[in-house]
């Protein structure tokens, strides 16, 4: 189990950042990823893993409208 | 032209200095009598420019008892002391406030296009409008001259493609002087409706036309009709980078050369607004639940793929142009459909350029009237902006009503003979049509979603609790167009505000629902507080919002709190202090905003409103209103009844699950309204109180004195 955005989400084997966001659904192009606090570069999300008990936090930033 | 002229003013024009003109223009078009008056320093002090100008005007103009047609109501606009520049994007916006013929309280709406930075540029921080006239007027700056003219309308066109055009050819030399002219005006509904808007042209000399951006909000148009001013007309010839004679203008080029390049870095990997402007986020809000669906029933469907950003560069949108508002804006997200033939109604065969689409119109005209047809919404577009109405009042009104129909509470017999259903964009046409005409059901659409309730209830024997339950307005205005009933903060975000339910105040969807950084009801209503003062800010100053946010850095997110993009804010702070010479700190700005934000809340109060039992929403905003709205969310609501009630969702029926959520919705919200009213300052019944006002620099007499008059008819 992972947390992601303060909730519970099952995990089942390691992923990249990448295959969470695409399982999540969060296809917004403007977002922040954050592993157990820690700053996550944009051109790593295709390798950078996601390990079981992970806190990932992804911020989408938008307060605009 | 050989319009009578009526009155004929000479002035001056005063020189800017640090941003300010420091002289305000007074017209009553009753007695066509003219004023220059002097802008004080405690104006510029507690109320900076833009919207707080008009507010202070505003609340001096009109008593109490005020209503939107009495001759001392004003429609005043100001620029801000940033207003004009042309080194950073997004610095040409104007502010316009009056008593709303939708609200009956002061609205604002922020507009680009030429006119307040021209207005400006020729002499003038603000302009108030007031009396009423008894015959059609133009009203004609030449900030060059410095002359005023007022003068009798000789037939000019009512609508507002073929009014712009007019009269920019008539008051320019040649083509090249077309740049130099900016007209304000409505079209043919808005004498027929209450949210008729006002349209400001900037000419396009690339395509060769005139084009508009609105002050749409609360009926602005529909007050500039009632006054009999056909037009405002402005020229001013000589734009250039330093016309507000800043304090520091190597600042200011500095920060402007670092933002364009992230613009010109950063924008098609981030949102690609230069490619189809707002209307980028409509594919984002359906993925997320958040487009609003069939009057705000769902938040998204399959449909809406054909109507996705792709859909409209790929087939309408021209493509290749710069399309800034106002110069030296790098956004450029002012779009157009060219050559756009049109299919209905009055220019039916014409080809016209569409101003738009942007986001509000794809969502409100689109996907809220289950019109998924991107011709069809395009068509919406173009006449929304010629007869001069309000498109979000429209597309929420209009829904609402399509809601109504389906469910039976309205027939055939009520609309005309229009059929209603969703998705049927003929009938939409020709409501708006009739709008135009002043005739048939579209003049009771245009009274607008409270009105409409009223009439259904007592003309045709509608349900009032279902009509209240699904009538998307708070304070008699429409809702902006996002599903935002699974985000309490948003909630708040809407109803909590002083005009009624506008995004511009605080769009907090997803750092609420998606991103969940603020879970209790503190960090809401603390969000609800930065928020809104932070983007007030922007209409003090003359700005748009846009460029704060739509565009970040690319190490935003290293940096403690990338939502509030602490970089942009910092380049606003520096811009203020290079534009006035003043030494604001992020701090002041919030500061800055509070005490108007807190004068406009108060001036509502002076009205009979502003209080909390005004800033309750429909049910619709809060939770799932009918079966339907349960079912497609079942999953979800089923779960929140299992974890947050402890109750087995399988034991219930659909009522007694639906009664449960709107019992636990309305009270999360009756706590979200004690927080943020805390948080603010405001009494729990959502009033300013006289220590904060203290607190922030703002005890004013004349507010002191209302809120003594409240409190005493409240004991």
């Amino acid at each position: 189990m992972i947390k992601v955005n303060t909730e519970d989400h099952p995990w089942n084997k390691p992923l990249t950042v990448q295959e969470l966001l695409d399982e999540k659904g969060y296809i917004f192009p403007h977002i922040v990823v954050r592993i157990n606090g820690q700053y996550i570069e944009e051109d790593d999300y295709a390798t950078q893993l996601v390990q079981d008990g992970d806190d990932v936090l992804v911020l989408h930033l938008m307060a605009g409208g | 032209m050989a319009r009578k002229i009526l009155k004929s003013y000479e002035y001056k024009p005063a020189k800017l200095n640090r941003g300010y003109t420091r002289k305000s223009l007074y017209i009553n078009v009753g007695d066509l009598s003219v004023q220059a008056k002097d802008i004080s320093q405690m104006m510029i002090d507690k109320f900076v420019g833009g919207k707080g100008f008009d507010l202070y005007y505003l609340w001096h103009a009109t008593l109490p008892e005020t209503k939107w047609d009495d001759p001392e109501n004003e429609i005043v606009m100001s620029a801000g002391p940033l207003g004009g520049m042309t080194q950073y994007s997004g610095t040409g916006k104007t502010l316009v406030c009056g008593i709303s013929p939708m609200t009956g309280i002061p609205i604002d709406s922020n507009v680009g296009g030429y006119y307040g930075p021209l207005l400006k540029f020729s002499g003038w921080d603000a302009l108030e409008l007031q009396g009423k006239s008894d015959k059609d007027l133009v009203i004609f700056i030449d900030g060059n001259k410095g002359l005023i003219q007022i003068e009798e309308d000789d037939g000019l066109p009512e609508d507002t493609h073929l009014l712009n055009e007019k009269l920019t050819e008539e008051y320019a030399e040649d083509e090249d002087d077309k740049v130099n002219i900016s007209v304000v005006c409505t079209g043919s509904a808005a004498p027929h409706i209450r949210f008729g808007m006002l349209n400001f042209s900037f000419y396009d000399p690339r395509r060769k036309t005139c084009r508009v951006k609105q002050a749409a909000r609360g009926g602005l148009g529909t007050i500039l009709r009632d006054k009999k001013i056909k037009a405002l007309v402005v020229k001013f010839k000589g734009v250039k980078p330093n016309l507000n004679d800043v304090a520091d203008i190597s600042t200011i080029n500095k920060i402007g050369v670092k933002y364009a390049k992230e613009m010109h870095d950063l924008d098609q990997k981030q949102n690609g607004i230069r490619k189809i402007g707002t209307a980028n986020t409509v594919a984002i809000m359906n993925k997320y639940d958040l487009l609003p669906t069939r009057n705000f029933q769902a938040g998204g469907d399959p449909e809406a793929v054909k109507i996705y950003p792709q859909v409209f560069i790929d087939n309408f949108i021209t493509q290749g142009i710069h399309d800034g508002c106002w110069y030296g804006c790098t956004m450029s997200c002012a779009k157009t459909a060219d050559h756009f033939k049109l299919l209905t109604g009055p220019y039916k065969g014409q080809c016209v350029t569409v101003d738009g689409p942007e986001y509000e119109c794809v969502a409100g005209l689109g996907a809220n009237l289950g019109v998924f047809d991107p011709r069809a919404i395009l068509e919406e577009n173009f006449y929304c902006d010629t007869y001069g109405v309000d498109l979000i009042s429209f597309a929420t009104c209009l829904a609402f009503v399509m809601e109504c129909f389906e469910r039976g509470q309205i027939n055939l017999e009520n609309t005309g003979g229009l059929d209603l259903h969703f998705g049927n964009s003929e009938s939409v046409l020709e409501i708006l049509h009739q709008m135009s005409r002043g005739e048939g059901f579209g003049v009771i659409v245009g009274q607008g979603t409270r009105r409409c309730k009223q009439i259904f209830v007592e003309k045709f024997g509608a349900d009032p609790k279902l009509l209240q339950d699904i009538g998307m307005e708070v304070k008699g205005l429409e809702y902006a167009e996002y599903c935002h009933k699974e985000s309490l903060a948003q909630q708040g975000g809407f109803a909590l505000t002083n005009k009624g339910p506008q995004h511009d105040e605080a769009w907090l969807i997803f750092m609420d629902q998606v991103n969940k950084q603020i879970p209790s009801f503190e960090d809401k209503a603390d969000a609800l507080y930065y928020y809104p003062m932070f983007r007030t800010w922007f209409g003090l100053c003359g700005l748009c919002k846009l460029p704060w946010n739509d565009i970040v850095p690319a190490d935003n997110g290293k940096t403690d709190d990338p939502a509030k993009v602490p970089e942009h804010v910092q380049n606003y702070v520096d811009i203020f202090n290079a534009v006035t010479g003043k030494s604001i700190d992020k701090d002041e700005l919030i500061r800055q905003s509070e005490r108007v934000y807190n004068f406009q809340r108060v001036f509502s109060v002076r009205m009979g409103h502003g209080t909390r039992a005004e800033d309750y929403p429909p049910y619709r905003s809060l939770g799932p209103v009918s079966k339907e709205e349960y079912l497609s969310r079942q999953e979800m609501y089923d779960k929140q009844i299992r974890e947050v009630h402890g109750k087995d969702p399988e034991s219930l029926s659909i009522e007694e699950k639906m009664l449960i959520q709107r019992k636990h919705r309305e009270n999360q919200f009756e706590k979200l309204m004690d927080a943020v009213y805390k948080r603010r300052g405001w009494t729990n019944e959502g009033v300013p109180t006289a220590e904060h006002l203290a607190s922030i620099g703002m005890d004013l007499p004349e507010l002191l004195e209302v809120l003594e008059t409240h409190e005493n008819k409240e004991k």
